[in-house]
């Protein structure tokens, strides 16, 4: 469903892919995890056709992101790290929207609508300001509308960021029953390993740009020797804390949290 | 079609929802309008030039528009961030739809606000001459909210955080409400500054607003229509543009 070949990205000087490879079958939960600015995120942004690749080769279910771009957007949902709901909007009208972005038909688009409100235990509360949601309904609503318009690919860019653990643990319940119902493979970042543990069939850890180790839970404690897969993962990055310069948008998130929006 | 239309709706909806901040946004004009208003009126009355409400009307409402034109074309930076624009960035649809749907919503909530400051206008004793004129009145007035709702967001999608919204709003909003000829009339002005009003845009906003509901012009009303029909036209496109360099 997803083939990266050695995939490069370079911001001047500063290598923040680094020659990675790696693929993600059909029907798959993967976790890609990493320290902070060890290129999660920038990885995520040249498979979703946000940003173009420095060097290297991406395919997205058979199709280039950097030159079939609308054509590569059908194919995948996204959930960002950011919250991207219109809060003065209802959980409808946001569904509603979304549709019509990706000219689902009318018909279809409310049958979907349902369906998907109903799976994320949203549908009575439809009618509702997003404004009014605690942080776990508006991340499920993402997630929801996120599948609104049949994708192959759901990305998932720290959803639980934030959110207590009844919350973490009621999204990945949904999002496993979603990933059989609907045959959606699913590719996710979390800080949290116990998370990767539970919902992820295989993992990819990624460090410095390149990927340090991948396979399943399971083979990564055994290669390290360790009980849990944090300790495997930080036998594996090392415990050094990374102090990134903050950029533009980390200083916004700032404000964000002073004004509480 | 349908994407152009789902969002202009969506403006309309946030606006309509948006109660205390529409009243919370007549504060401002309402000050201008009973303040210098009234307060000036014996002044300007004396040197003959007529009743300063009558005056100050028309550059009050266009100051409503710009205001609110603006701020929303610069609020897309926050709403890139942490709004609804970064879902709408990544669908699979032309930039171009989306910069336009947005800004015909934003421009339309614009001119909805000034035409609520027109009525509080009229409540405070504010009376057009002609009121066959006052549909040409709207026509303006909606020119000069897509022109500064474009030029809101030629900025918003180049500025990369909100440091520089503070900037924009000192050094370009003020001095183009205050260089507009918005408070005071614009014949015989000292030559530096007759030079700076007629280099900005919103001076031919308010003289053809004036012109169309007090009878009174500057510029003339074909020159007030062509530089606004012509200039929208230019920030549109620039705005376009700088849109669709916009990365999430």
């Amino acid at each position: 469903m997803i083939v990266v070949q050695n995939l490069t990205k370079k911001f001047g000087d500063l290598v923040a892919v680094d020659d990675i490879s790696f693929e993600v079958a059909a029907g798959e939960i993967f976790a890609f995890l990493g320290p902070n600015g060890a290129g999660k995120t920038t990885t995520i942004k040249m498979l979703t056709t946000l940003t173009p690749a420095t060097r290297g080769k991406v395919t997205i279910d058979g199709l280039d992101p950097a030159r079939q771009q609308h054509e590569v957007r059908k194919r995948f949902g996204i959930v960002f790290q950011d919250p991207s709901l219109d809060q003065n909007l209802t959980a409808w009208e946001n569904m509603e929207i979304h549709g019509v972005l990706y000219g689902v038909p009318r018909r279809l688009r409310r049958e979907r609508i349902q369906t998907l409100l109903t799976a994320f235990e949203l549908w009575n509360r439809r009618d509702d300001l997003v404004l009014k949601f605690s942080g776990g309904m508006r991340r499920r609503l993402e997630i929801a509308r996120g599948l609104l318009h049949t994708p192959r690919i759901l990305f998932l860019d720290e959803p639980t960021l934030g959110l207590d653990p009844q919350s973490r643990n009621q999204l990945w319940t949904h999002v496993k029953e979603l990933n059989r119902v609907e045959q959606v493979t699913v590719f996710l970042t979390t800080h949290y390993m116990d998370e990767a543990d539970r919902v992820a069939s295989r993992i990819a850890v990624i460090d410095h740009g390149k990927i340090v180790a991948s396979g399943s839970s399971a083979q990564l404690k055994q290669r390290t020797g360790k009980e849990s897969l944090e300790e495997a993962f930080l036998a594996l990055t090392g415990t050094a804390i990374r102090d990134e310069s903050a950029g533009a948008a980390d200083r916004m998130r700032q404000m964000a949290r002073m004004w509480r929006r | 079609m349908p994407v152009i239309y789902i969002l202009w709706l969506r403006e309309l909806k946030r606006y309509v929802r948006s109660k205390a901040q529409i009243i919370a946004s007549l504060g401002q004009p309402v000050l201008y309008l009973l303040v210098l208003g009234y307060g000036l009126s014996p002044v300007f009355r004396r040197s003959g030039a007529g009743s300063y409400l009558q005056f100050v009307a028309p550059g009050v409402i266009s100051m409503t528009v710009l205001f609110s034109s603006m701020f929303s074309g610069i609020a897309l930076l926050w709403d890139r961030q942490f709004g609804f624009l970064k879902e709408t960035l990544i669908a699979p649809v032309p930039r171009v739809q989306i910069m336009i749907g947005r800004t015909c919503g934003a421009a339309t909530t614009a001119l909805l606000q000034g035409l609520l400051v027109a009525i509080v206008c009229v409540v405070a004793g504010f009376r057009p001459v002609n009121l066959a004129a006052v549909p040409a009145a709207i026509a303006f007035l909606a020119l000069i909210a897509t022109l500064f709702t474009a030029l809101g967001t030629t900025i918003g999608s180049s500025l990369k955080d909100m440091q520089g919204f503070q900037m924009v709003m000192n050094f370009l909003v003020l001095p183009i409400f205050f260089l507009s000829g918005a408070l005071f009339p614009l014949d015989n002005l000292p030559k530096v500054l007759a030079l700076f009003t007629a280099i900005d845009p919103l001076s031919y906003g308010v003289d053809g607003l004036r012109a169309m509901l007090i009878a009174q012009t500057h510029f003339g009303t074909t020159l007030d229509l062509a530089v606004l029909a012509g200039l929208t036209a230019v920030v549109i496109c620039a705005g376009a543009w700088r849109f669709s360099k916009i990365e999430v």
